[in-house]
């Protein structure tokens, strides 16, 4: 296996079909990471709400069990054959990546697919099983998607990690040697994507719930079914946001030490120095707040955009505001969770707070909005390569010509799906 | 059997497993679209009603199959995914278009008409890139112009043939497990005469196949030429037989099994002839396998995920599918 270099045998095609297979993964893992994102957290609101209806049983909690359900099911679906092009994606764009990486990063993604497997297993039985298996088992099946939901999550983002800090190998004349998947999978970017991700998941997933059902009271609808929600959303939703920027900061401090230019271009320092100011988008600046944040330490040298030659530098004004867009809309998460454990700490009645309503109505799409912003800032910041510093994403693009073709056709099924998406869970689950 | 050797044979287990349950949740399709009669109605309901638990646990075994080849014979994988990019583009919009328009449908929301569709082409194209492997066209095409490299090795007689018999053998283990979920005997009867109709179908795209075998060398003499041939027709033949017969004579379980063994032997019968080629002409088992450690670790994995896939499998089929084969 010899790592190939691109025919530069007509480049200005190459370039074009390079930028529409990097345009079709963004477009595919952009459209399903939502889905998997709900896919992970949807199945722990259903499973807390029959749980209370089995424990109370009062209607409302039921009622919203089996909406939930129902959502869950619509989504699983579209994120099951998301995923699936996903699977076949990194094939069909990348195959001189997957040829390489196959044998070291298959292990998560072989371990993904059983987590899968019992996910939609379980899924099956509890959706069309009420009535076919007793509550109990029917309450587990329910627990067992949600734990198989997080670990095939899990299982995913330590392949993604991988490509951060790939290890477990030995790089010899261009090929892999002494290959050792497990090594591989103990990849010390693993544990702090995992950890912001799956927080991620619960955070934007039930504040999202908690924030729809937030805007139905604000605007008169007091029926029990949305208080019930709203609650049940922020106990998933906000204590993962207020934890999310202490996770942030592990996995900020990781990409400082392990992958410099990353955090150079999420920071837009182009310069090497110590004692580095934070800047918020192009005019806010903190003395001294990058090199506090990123080494816990105000005179920290952090390295600078200086220090790669120009070619290897990511898209700099992108990552870097994909970061800054990512930090204002966790930050606004976090303090709007607080906010809200705070009137419960005071024994305050949420459900009658209007403002707090209109404020978690805002955030309900922000959690989504950040996680997207997130990934741009992980894949955009790990540009040009596609396993960071081993092999660049230019060299391992298929060789199919006219990629600007499956490129369009993917965008705009997938723009179909989410509107019709939209529309089945708005007439379905919320009405 | 070597250890490269052994996950190839589960890689083919997986990909007989997506056939004789994925593939008839497809071909469940296939009769949604071509429902008729005075009981078009019943048939749809009872072709949602068996598909609805089970098709995305179904569904999963592809996944399986396509993450072993990935982590076990990498360059075969890459090989595939160049030379087949347009054919398995194709296929996986069918799988998108299927699987939302069946659960927008399922939901209230509108798609029968995409699921239906969608469902003809998801097989057509699968059996597509399974012909164009067995034929021996999917070479290294690097450099190569649009339609000779990545239209060319797909777009022939053959590995069409394939496709439609791909579609032919889903629609046909579709009706014969609906015989089976049918809840009276007039629906019964429909899915009986179904069977029997895509049996027929299955056997004429059949004697084209091998009438255009030649351009499937390795195939060809695998099937004509050399020892195992006797084994590779004879057996399926007679699972074909003993189909039709229990379908004549409405023994619904005999025909189930049957006409699943038919199809697994076609199946391992491809499979065989190849051997040891992976992707021919020049793709093996040993000349694409990863290194050993990653061999023996999928090993692992598999026997460790079949410890619990098994048994929740069983429950899945036991709360769902268990007890259908009486008409009440």
């Amino acid at each position: 296996m010899i790592i190939g270099h691109s025919s530069a045998l007509n480049f200005g095609d190459h370039v074009n079909d390079l930028i529409a297979a990097r345009s079709q993964m963004a477009v595919s893992l952009a459209f399903h990471i939502i889905f998997a994102v709900i896919g992970i957290a949807m199945p722990v609101l259903m499973v807390i709400a029959e749980r209370r209806w089995q424990r109370t049983g009062e209607p409302v909690y039921l009622d919203l069990a089996k909406r939930w359900a129902r959502g869950t099911a619509v989504l699983f679906a579209v994120g099951a054959v998301s995923g699936t092009v996903l699977s076949f994606e990194l094939g069909l764009l990348w195959p001189r990546f997957m040829q390489l990486a196959g044998p070291i990063i298959g292990m998560p993604f072989s371990l993904e697919g059983f987590a899968f497997f019992t996910e939609a297993i379980f899924l099956g039985i509890y959706l069309y099983g009420w009535e076919r298996v007793p509550p109990r088992a029917h309450l587990a099946a329910g627990a067992l998607v949600a734990v198989s939901g997080s670990a095939s999550g899990i299982f995913v983002v330590i392949a993604n990690a991988w490509m951060n800090t790939p290890i477990g190998f030995t790089l010899a004349n261009g090929m892999f040697t002494s290959v050792d998947p497990i090594a591989a999978m103990g990849t010390p970017a693993a544990f702090p994507q995992a950890l912001h991700m799956i927080l991620a998941a619960f955070a934007a997933t039930g504040i999202g719930v908690a924030g729809i059902h937030a805007f139905l009271l604000v605007r008169g609808r007091t029926n029990p079914l949305h208080r019930a929600a709203l609650t049940i959303g922020l106990i998933v939703g906000a204590p993962a946001a207020v934890l999310q920027p202490f996770a942030g900061d592990i996995a900020a401090r990781f990409v400082a030490r392990r992958q410099p230019v990353k955090l150079a271009a999420m920071e837009a320092l182009y310069e090497t120095r110590a004692g580095a100011p934070l800047t918020f988008g192009p005019g806010i600046r903190i003395p001294r707040g990058l090199s506090l944040l990123a080494f816990h330490d105000p005179n920290a040298i952090v390295r600078g955009l200086d220090r790669v030659p120009r070619d290897e530098w990511p898209n700099v004004p992108l990552v870097h505001l994909s970061f800054d867009v990512m930090v204002a809309f966790g930050t606004y998460l976090a303090l709007v969770s607080l906010w809200a454990g705070w009137q419960v700490l005071r024994k305050r009645d949420l459900h009658t707070q209007r403002r707090l309503l209109w404020a978690l109505a805002v955030a309900a799409p922000c959690g989504f909005i950040a996680i997207e912003a997130g990934w741009m800032v992980t894949e955009l910041g790990r540009q040009p390569w596609v396993i960071y510093g081993i092999l660049k994403t230019a060299d391992a693009v298929t060789p199919m010509p006219g990629l600007v073709v499956p490129f369009t056709v993917i965008t705009l099924v997938y723009c179909a799906l989410a509107l019709i998406v939209t529309r089945v869970l708005y007439t379905q689950i919320v009405q | 059997m070597t250890l490269a050797g052994s996950l190839a044979a589960i890689i083919l287990v997986a990909l007989t497993a997506y056939a004789l349950l994925g593939g008839a949740d497809f071909g469940g399709g296939v009769w949604h679209l071509l429902a008729s009669g005075p009981r078009k109605h019943e048939q749809r309901r009872l072709i949602a009603h068996a598909i609805a638990p089970v098709w995305e646990a179904n569904h999963v075994w592809l996944i399986l199959a396509i993450v072993l080849l990935f982590t076990c014979f990498s360059p075969a994988f890459a090989r595939v995914a160049v030379t087949l990019h347009v054919p398995l583009t194709l296929m996986l919009l069918g799988i998108v278009l299927r699987g939302s328009g069946f659960v927008f449908q399922s939901y209230g929301g509108k798609g029968e008409r995409t699921f239906a569709l969608a469902s003809l082409l998801t097989p057509l194209l699968l059996g597509v890139s399974v012909g164009a492997i067995a034929s021996g066209s999917v070479r290294d095409v690097t450099g190569e112009e649009f339609v000779h490299g990545y239209i060319r090795p797909w777009f022939t007689p053959f590995a069409l043939a394939v496709g439609f018999f791909a579609l032919a053998c889903f629609a046909f283990l579709a009706a014969v497990y609906l015989t089976l979920e049918a809840r009276n005997r007039e629906l019964q009867e429909d899915f009986r005469r179904r069977a029997i109709f895509a049996g027929v179908a299955v056997f004429a795209i059949a004697a084209i196949g091998l009438l255009l075998s030649p351009q499937a060398p390795l195939v060809q003499r695998g099937l004509l030429a050399t020892s195992r041939a006797a084994a590779l027709h004879v057996v399926p033949a007679i699972a074909a037989l003993t189909a039709f017969w229990a379908l004549w004579r409405r023994r619904y379980r005999i025909a189930r099994i049957a006409a699943a063994a038919q199809v697994a032997l076609i199946l391992w019968g491809w499979g065989l002839s190849q051997y040891p080629y992976l992707v021919p002409p020049d793709l093996t088992i040993a000349n694409t396998a990863a290194p050993r450690a990653t061999l023996e670790l999928a090993l692992v994995a598999l026997l460790a995920g079949a410890i619990v896939l098994f048994p929740s499998l069983f429950y899945l089929f036991k709360v769902f599918k268990a007890g259908s084969d009486s008409v009440r």
